[in-house]
């Protein structure tokens, strides 16, 4: 199968004050790939994923996400962002799945994945809400329609806003840390369905701390720290790596 | 004395205060929500005048804020006025001040992950606004708007003093007119009846939106 490119981040840096969160950071996804990212807290991995999601601006650099630029350096340095068209493109064509699950509490969970698709891709209700139906079902959350997210578990909540990204048809989907806030008998559910969305050739950007998981799943493995990539690779090979730095990190999750 | 000319006499200067009540509720609502919105702009240019707006609102006594627009137009611009235009104008750009940091408080603790969330499906600020933050705002900012706008119930006697007939005014013409103070008693029952059904009103909105909880 001949690659496809879709995702490139040529060295993007982003700093919060003093503090260089990201450095010269260059990544670059193909579909159908599933990249996990690990890391230790404060090495910029969630930062790079809410910069190619727009939730952060990048200092300089160029991000392209299906052919469509999203910013580039200018004579000065300094980023460009596209305009207000492209990054509405952009930002529809990669979904983002946050670690506290950001469901909307006043919408039952059917209207919290309906929601988007009516107002923003303009779906009519009957089509949007059979998708979401759909998507419930294969989720297995069929019996949660009409539930509020408070009446959820927290592995529901996270599969529910799952849904509520994949009811937007977004071309790869960005994880950052799905399972860092539920309790560990319910990040079982939550990475079962990410498995199955993989499966599927679902492409997908995953900041994690579950080793065994990304190591199984994923097709190529990223260890960032300090705003840098230090190694990146297949899983064996990056577990296997004689880099002090990486294997000095991988300790801490092996028993 | 007379009560078939007094009790009508009282209960015209009520309507007088539900009308100016109401009135002042349909503009400074949304009047407060838009100054909460600009209050919250990043522009100087644009939260800075809004802040002295607010001081010179809550900083300065609304009786004062009658008297001032009751002669400042006719007197200063040669403009002519109504005088229960100029309470509906007074109290209602007054409360709006009032309601306008109630509305920021609840804005502003809606957690940022909302609007992210909101961000990433492609919403825009304004759906994001409408859809996600002001719903969830309205729920809790329910007490403190029921506060206020019984606050507002009592303030209306405040109106007096630019000559509206209304209950407070009616009640002191009737206790001068017969040497009786039972008119002020009525004037405090019926106050209390008209915030009995303003705080009825509120409980049930709180209720309404007990279906959820975040």
């Amino acid at each position: 199968m001949a690659s496809e490119e879709i995702l490139r981040v040529s060295h993007v840096s982003k700093s919060f004050g003093d503090l260089e969160v990201l450095k010269d950071m260059s990544l670059r996804v193909e579909r159908g790939e599933v990249v996990s990212i690990i890391g230790p807290s404060g090495s910029g991995k969630s930062t790079l994923l809410r910069v190619i999601n727009q939730l952060e601006h990048a200092d300089r650099g160029e991000i392209v996400v299906c052919g469509n630029e999203l910013c580039h350096t200018d004579a000065n340095d300094r980023a460009v962002y596209a305009k207000k068209e492209t990054l509405k493109t952009i930002r529809l064509s990669i979904g983002l799945v946050f670690q506290s699950f950001h469901l909307f509490p006043h919408y039952s969970i059917l209207r919290n994945i309906t929601e988007a698709p009516m107002h923003v891709l303009k779906i009519n209700r009957e089509e949007a809400e059979s998708t979401a139906i759909e998507l419930l079902r294969k989720l297995g959350l069929s019996d949660k329609a009409k539930a509020y997210p408070f009446q959820l578990s927290g592995g529901q909540q996270q599969r529910a806003a799952i849904a509520r990204t994949l009811a937007m048809n977004p071309q790869m989907i960005f994880f950052d840390e799905p399972t860092s806030a539920l309790d560990p008998e319910l990040t079982g559910e939550v990475l079962r369905v990410i498995r199955s969305l993989a499966d599927e050739h679902m492409t997908m950007v995953v900041v994690t701390h579950e080793m065994a998981f990304a190591g199984e799943l994923s097709d190529r493995i990223i260890f960032m720290d300090q705003g840098a990539i230090i190694e990146e690779g297949s899983p064996e090979e990056v577990f296997s790596s004689e880099r002090e730095r990486t294997k000095q990190f991988l300790q801490h999750f092996t028993k | 004395m007379n009560y078939s000319t007094s009790i009508p006499y009282m209960l015209e200067g009520t309507l007088k205060a539900i009308e100016l009540f109401a009135l002042t509720m349909v503009f400074s609502l949304p009047l407060g929500l838009l100054v909460a919105r600009l209050r919250l702009s990043k522009s100087p240019f644009v939260h800075l005048p809004v802040r002295l707006y607010l001081l010179i609102m809550r900083g300065t006594p609304l009786m004062l804020q009658l008297f001032f627009f009751l002669f400042f137009p006719p007197l200063v611009l040669g403009i002519p006025v109504d005088r229960f235009s100029v309470a509906v104008f007074s109290f209602s750009i007054n409360y709006a001040a009032y309601y306008a940091e109630i509305f920021r408080g609840g804005i502003e603790s809606i957690s940022v992950g909302q609007q992210e969330a909101a961000a990433v499906l492609g919403f825009s600020s304004l759906q994001t606004f409408f859809r996600i933050t002001l719903p969830q705002v309205i729920k809790r900012i329910l007490p403190s708007c029921a506060n206020e706008s019984m606050t507002l119930v009592k303030d209306t006697a405040l109106a007096s003093v630019i000559g509206i007939a209304e209950l407070f005014r009616n009640a002191k013409n009737m206790v001068a007119a017969y040497n009786m103070i039972r008119f002020f008693a009525i004037a405090g029952l019926i106050y209390l009846i008209m915030n009995s059904v303003v705080a009825f009103a509120f409980s049930r909105a709180e209720k309404k939106l007990n279906y959820y909880k975040d």
